[in-house]
């Protein structure tokens, strides 16, 4: 699986400056990163945004205890029909996870990367972690291994985790200051205590640190996630994306706190709201000058299998997998056939993409007078086409269009207007909800857009369009931002934008 | 002299590798502490190590029925919070 090094420039020079193929592109992160750290996550889905639409990823729910308590978490809940991080409907034995992989790496050979990530911490549940990673490693070794962690008992992993197939770990670190912690975290289970309050968080901090620092030293790349969590860190992660950075974090990712009254936790009934799309925005953009954000996380349950986005955990769960008969090396050559074609087509994509930057720059130098950023939502099911009608979209994904090129900012989800009851709950409507989820964008672009919401959209200022369906997604925003700037569109200040209740 | 894990346990397997007496066992619907053996931790640790672990307020009583972890102890989410 040799990757050619086709911008050696960009390699040698990771950050800083302006090299082809890294600023203002429309590549996605990874042209960002050292050639060395590239090849190592090419094939990661939950690492680049374009290669999840090419490779699949999964969990396996091996590791249910935990040992410490954070506010965003309650370890009561666990629903079939919920989805999000931590929760999980199967917790697995390492010999039952070890079968699920195979079973599913031989049914979706897309799959690249399994990952252990809870409910509960991996490395507070080590017995049960690394019996299933060194199975793993044994069995399959063409499938890459990943760790999420809170980071208390990292250091003391490191060594272990060194010795099988794993090239990254994932650890949340939300604070490096413990009176922000303490809001957080209301206890860790220490040395065979329980610590409460500012002690137990700066034991916390200190250890994640160590462990960062301590994986950084061994080669193995470590993501950094961070929950924002508005009037608690939010202000503070600025900080906390700069000091992971400088030990050698390769890649941060500030996800949206999920606070539902009805999940149970502590920020769900004390009312502690999440951030805005705009508010989450706005701090990856802060934080991005000194590192290279994460824009298309899914926030995935802990159990997911299949492409980011979609879920088959449902075909695989303990009796479908016990009744399925793996022949799992002749399964690796399929995979790695499977794997090679899908490299190939990154790489002529990635050829592609380079030649058109070096065009989207020259002709950003010519309109850069006076022409302002345009936000634009994309309704899209994957491909980096436009190839989705508005009134069925889970979510859009939104593009910045500059002078300097367009960029992937990140995705937005709602409900599809068109499957939706007349309203979700709280007497907003569906299609109000899309509109909410819009703001800040002045397009929307996609396959097909009906007459019902058109008079809606443009009332709030948002431009739809259909005019692109089946065209590259960079192709349409770059086509559609030109034509705002021949029409004088493009004047240093934005429309007002309607409020939408 | 025992402790006991009573229905609201959620099974998560984070008491059973600390007991020192190996008296924590899996059971359905719930973990169980078999009493004979149970020696709340007297002579190894200062807390009972299963109580001291568990993230679920209520789930480990102490031998005369009293919840180790009461509601509101652990979470912060007081009783009025969680019938509002």
């Amino acid at each position: 699986m040799e990757l050619p090094v086709i911008n050696k420039a960009s390699a040698e020079a990771p950050k800083g400056g302006c090299s082809a193929g890294s600023c203002g592109s429309t590549d996605d992160q990874m042209s960002h990163l050292p050639e060395h750290i590239r090849q190592k996550v090419f094939n990661h889905p939950c690492y680049s945004e374009e290669a999840h639409h090419y490779f699949a990823r999964m969990h396996v729910a091996v590791a249910p205890a935990c040992n410490i308590q954070c506010n965003y978490c309650n370890r009561k809940y666990d629903c079939a029909n919920e989805s999000r991080p931590g929760v999980v409907s199967e917790v697995l034995k390492p010999v039952q996870a070890v079968k699920k992989v195979l079973a599913v790496a031989a049914t979706i050979p897309q799959m690249s990367v399994l990952g252990i990530a809870g409910p509960g911490d991996p490395l507070a549940n080590p017995e049960r972690t690394f019996e299933t990673f060194r199975m793993l490693s044994e069995q399959a070794p063409d499938i890459k291994l990943c760790v999420s962690t809170n980071g208390l008992s990292l250091p003391e992993q490191v060594e272990e985790l060194a010795k099988y197939n794993i090239d990254h770990v994932t650890i949340t670190i939300n604070c490096v200051d413990p009176d922000v912690g303490a809001q957080i975290y209301p206890w860790i289970f220490w040395r065979n205590k329980r610590i409460k309050g500012r002690e137990a968080a700066e034991i916390l901090i200190e250890q994640q640190q160590k462990g960062l620092e301590m994986l950084v030293a061994k080669g193995i790349l470590v993501k950094v996630n961070s929950v924002m969590i508005p009037g608690v860190n939010d202000k503070h992660l600025e900080e906390v994306s700069k000091i992971v950075k400088a030990k050698g974090a390769f890649l941060h990712n500030v996800m949206p706190l999920i606070s539902e009254a009805e999940h149970g936790t502590f920020y769900g009934l004390t009312g502690q709201r999440g951030p805005t799309n705009e508010e989450l925005q706005a701090l990856q953009d802060a934080c991005e000058g000194d590192m290279n954000m994460m824009r298309h996380c899914r926030q995935c349950r802990a159990d997911a299998v299949g492409l980011l986005g979609e879920d088959r955990g449902a075909e695989f769960t303990l009796d479908k997998i016990e009744s399925m008969d793996i022949d799992y090396p002749e399964a690796m050559k399929m995979r790695a056939e499977v794997h090679a074609a899908i490299n190939e087509e990154l790489e002529s994509k990635r050829l592609a993409r380079e030649a058109k930057v070096q065009l989207v720059s020259i002709q950003g130098t010519k309109t850069k007078e006076g022409a302002r950023p345009v936000l634009m939502a994309v309704a899209t099911k994957g491909g980096g086409i436009i190839n989705e009608h508005f009134g069925h979209a889970g979510e859009f994904l939104i593009y910045e269009a500059s002078s300097s090129g367009v960029r992937f900012i990140g995705h937005r989800k709602t409900i599809p207007y068109c499957e939706g009851g007349d309203t979700c709950g709280d007497g907003e409507s569906a299609l109000d909800k899309t509109l909410r989820v819009l703001v800040g964008c002045e397009v929307v672009l996609c396959s097909k857009v009906g007459y019902e919401p058109w008079g809606p959209l443009e009332a709030a200022g948002i431009q739809p369009n259909g005019e692109h369906a089946m065209e590259p997604i960079e192709d349409a925003v770059t086509a559609v931002y030109e034509e705002m700037r021949v029409a004088g569109k493009l004047a240093p200040n934005p429309p007002e934008q309607q409020k939408v209740a | 002299m025992a402790l006991e894990i009573i229905e609201s346990c959620t099974s998560c397997w984070a008491c059973e590798p600390l007991c020192p007496s190996k008296a924590i066992y899996e059971a359905k619907p719930h973990f169980l502490i078999d009493a004979s053996k149970c020696t709340e931790c007297a002579g190894d640790f200062e807390d009972p190590q299963c109580a001291t672990i568990c993230p679920i307020e209520g789930a480990i009583l102490n031998e005369d029925g009293v919840p180790l972890n009461p509601p509101g102890s652990l979470t912060g989410i007081t009783l009025q919070k969680l019938a509002a």
